[in-house]
């Protein structure tokens, strides 16, 4: 075995400083050219930074679109799932909460018009995401609360959902903070 | 059609058409033949020089073992010592801990032996420089581990008598320059122009539109996500995986993480072809893994797309499926596509919580892990078939009333010893480590490990029992996925699957390249009109008759206590 050590000690220092040192650094410098410069790719607001394009934040007022709900809370800091299997009593019970609750802050919507999505927690308790049905069922109540016009809401859901990929491949989309800037700037 | 199953279906076939010329590729670079890479030469060159290696010495199979063992024991007190000391070390802008013993020695096995269980999270477990330098490391350098045993094999299986098996240095080099590292970088350019952070920047801090105040973790990660699928290693950089917004930020990075930790298993079987020049027999080998395939994907994917029956008695409706542990932007055909695939190759990385996948299939990914070979991990899930094929030449020849022959080599009992050992092992290794688990659970649930027993599970119940089972299972596999819910992080569960993982990395490594070894010194027997074809559809069909039924025979009893008994409570 002795002769293999000297060569496995070499072998390893040199790989160490090509696969943890030059390709990193050339995929950050690389990265530099992308949107957001690597450093992921934030939305602003007049100016000022209110999130990442691609990290789901928590939504609770009325006069918002909700994002589906999170088990860290939508703290990016970490990310997790429930990981609560699909026959567990007290998660069911807590879906069955969620529903409840919903079905308090929607006046006028029935339960079966609810997408399990706004009532499941996500994977990775930061989606930015709702199907747009999951988006246009929160329409009555956001038009409301803001006193707006319920075909406008839905044209403006309509506006921010992004097709599938190529038109083709993987579901569509709405990304729930882009549509709750655009819906602030409703006049 | 429905453009969630375009999307899977797209991404299949995108899969299978890359590989093809991408493992006529890397038999060329096996062989030494001229390939659009030779810039690369001066690179290893310099690189044998500097570390002394002669790169055209023979090896017979016990050299080329004890070269690729020696090395690998290096890496694990590297990368144990490194995790240990990482909060005092540079390059940890969060300030995050140094692990504990116990996590440490778990951590640095599962990333040595191309697992990446990971009982931590990478936001807060881990640091920038043991991210790069420890975790990332070993995900090149153990998937090149794989590739070069296999190519190890292929040397073995390609002469007609020979001693040499090739020389480690060489072909684990190479792998890396010329497979791994050319691959890594495209990957990684195009995630990172997808939205995935790879600047070296700390922790953000911003007040999001409703007011509050909320922390985003971010890090050099694109460069990691590209070599953990490649290297169909599996480990997040962040804790929720391929499920997180910044690790696979949209539809497309989904589909290029699924081709490329599909990628190169897929090509091995062609370059298996291509470099051994027996064409024929690696496409029946690729049908029968392709089909094991589709048994485990067509069914999970129905279960996934249909949505919780538990849920549906709840009264709400379920248009995009069974949506716990789920993202929006991948839906339920892509995610259960993902939770097949990341099962049957080892790669192990999760784009949905396994943990709330239907009953079965849970019982599909559970199954994917114990078979092990349909495609498998970077090189080894060639060599877990082998052992199979084996098995299989080994029936077949008892059978027909003749000696067992593969390759024109007499398989005698020393081989077939060597097979039913690592196929046992599996077994054991599984279902004892299951069963130390439930007992402790049942009759010490109040030992004082930084986790008890008693509040291991997240789930009651048969769910429960499929979580240890789920953990064993993964560690066997060397997959790395988990029921995530299990309370993981403390002494007995980072001990026991720390020794299920080095057990059931390098036994089924050394019993292929041993038997391929022996064989391979033996007399040639030239084909006659007797000898059982390994080239024919018929033995592709008796081989997966030996999948099944060894798999059956140790595994149905484990898998009845927990996903058929939780999918029966259900309904």
């Amino acid at each position: 075995m002795k002769k293999y050590i000297l060569p496995s000690l070499k072998l390893t220092l040199v790989l160490i400083i090509l696969c943890s040192i030059i390709y990193p650094v050339f995929i950050a410098m690389v990265g530099k050219l992308s949107p957001g410069q690597g450093r992921g790719k934030t939305v602003s607001v007049n100016g000022k930074v209110v999130g990442y394009a691609n990290i789901g934040q928590k939504f609770t007022e009325d006069k918002y679109f909700w994002g589906r709900p999170s088990a860290v809370d939508y703290n990016a800091a970490g990310s997790a799932g429930s990981n609560k299997g699909p026959t567990n009593p007290d998660y069911l019970k807590t879906v069955q909460d969620r529903i409840d609750t919903f079905l308090v802050h929607n006046p006028g919507i029935r339960k079966e018009e609810i997408p399990a999505e706004l009532v499941t927690a996500s994977g990775s308790g930061l989606d930015p995401d709702l199907s747009p049905a999951a988006a246009k069922v929160q329409v009555k109540r956001i038009a409301t609360v803001r006193k707006l016009d319920e075909n406008k809401l839905i044209g403006l859901i309509d506006q921010h959902t992004e097709r599938p990929l190529l038109g083709l491949l993987g579901p569509a989309k709405v990304n729930v903070l882009q549509l709750n800037i655009a819906l602030d700037e409703l006049k | 059609m429905n453009t969630e199953l375009l999307g899977v279906i797209v991404t299949f076939l995108l899969t299978i058409l890359l590989a093809f010329p991408l493992g006529k590729y890397i038999a060329r670079v096996y062989k030494g033949e001229k390939t659009f890479t030779d810039f690369m030469e001066p690179v290893e060159r310099f690189i044998f020089r500097m570390c002394g290696i002669d790169p055209n010495r023979k090896m017979n199979w016990k050299e080329f073992l004890k070269a690729m063992l020696t090395i690998n024991l290096l890496w694990f007190v590297y990368a144990f010592f490194l995790l240990l000391f990482q909060g005092r070390l540079p390059m940890n802008p969060d300030g995050n801990p140094g692990q504990t013993p116990d996590l440490a020695f778990n951590t640095a096995i599962s990333f040595l032996v191309n697992c990446n269980l990971q009982h931590y999270s990478g936001e807060t477990g881990a640091t920038y420089f043991t991210q790069m330098f420890v975790l990332m490391f070993l995900q090149f350098v153990s998937a090149a581990t794989g590739l070069a045993a296999l190519v190890a094999v292929f040397n073995g299986l390609k002469e007609k008598t020979t001693n040499n098996l090739g020389n480690f240095w060489s072909i684990f080099t190479k792998t890396i320059t010329r497979i791994l590292l050319p691959l890594c970088v495209i990957i990684a350019v195009l995630l990172t122009f997808n939205g995935s952070p790879s600047s070296y920047d700390g922790k953000d801090s911003i007040v999001t539109l409703q007011g509050d105040t909320v922390q985003v973790s971010r890090g050099p990660a694109a460069g990691f996500i590209a070599i953990k699928h490649l290297g169909t290693n599996g480990g997040g950089y962040f804790g929720a995986n391929s499920a997180h917004p910044l690790e696979n930020p949209n539809y497309f990075t989904n589909m290029l993480e699924m081709i490329a930790q599909v990628i190169i298993p897929v090509a091995m079987i062609f370059a298996m072809g291509f470099y051994i020049n027996r064409k024929k027999f690696a496409y029946v080998i690729f049908g029968v893994m392709t089909v094991g395939m589709l048994c485990l994907l067509i069914p999970t994917m129905h279960w996934e797309i249909n949505g919780n029956p538990a849920i549906a008695k709840l009264g709400v409706v379920q248009p995009t499926g069974a949506m716990e542990g789920k993202e929006v932007r991948f839906g339920p055909a892509a995610s259960g596509y993902w939770s097949i695939v990341t099962t049957i190759i080892s790669t192990g990385s999760v784009n949905s919580m396994h943990d709330s996948s239907m009953p079965l299939s849970g019982l599909m990914e559970l199954l994917g892990m114990m078979i092990n070979a349909f495609y498998g991990g970077c090189g080894v899930g060639i060599l877990n078939y082998l052992i199979y094929l084996i098995i299989a030449v080994f029936i077949s020849g008892l059978m027909v009333g003749r000696t067992p022959e593969f390759m024109g080599h007499k398989v005698e009992a020393r081989e077939i010893k060597i097979a039913a050992i690592v196929t046992l092992f599996s077994a054991i290794l599984l279902k004892g480590g299951t069963a130390l688990a439930a007992y402790f659970f049942a009759h010490h649930p109040e030992i004082g490990w930084a986790v008890q027993p008693s509040a291991w599970l997240n789930n009651p119940g048969y769910h429960g029992f499929s979580e240890m089972l789920y953990e064993f299972t993964s560690s066997n596999a060397n997959n790395g996925s988990g029921f995530e819910g299990l309370g993981d992080n403390n002494i007995f569960w980072n001990v026991s699957t720390g020794f299920v993982l080095i057990l059931s990395r390098y036994i089924p490594i050394i019993g292929p390249v041993a038997i391929v070894g022996l064989l391979a010194n033996k007399k040639f027997i030239p084909e006659s009109s007797g000898t059982l074809k390994t080239d024919s559809i018929t033995f592709g069909t008796m081989t997966f008759a030996v999948i099944i039924i060894v798999n059956a025979l140790s595994f149905f009893p484990a898998l009845a206590l927990g996903p058929l008994a939780e999918y029966f409570s259900m309904h």
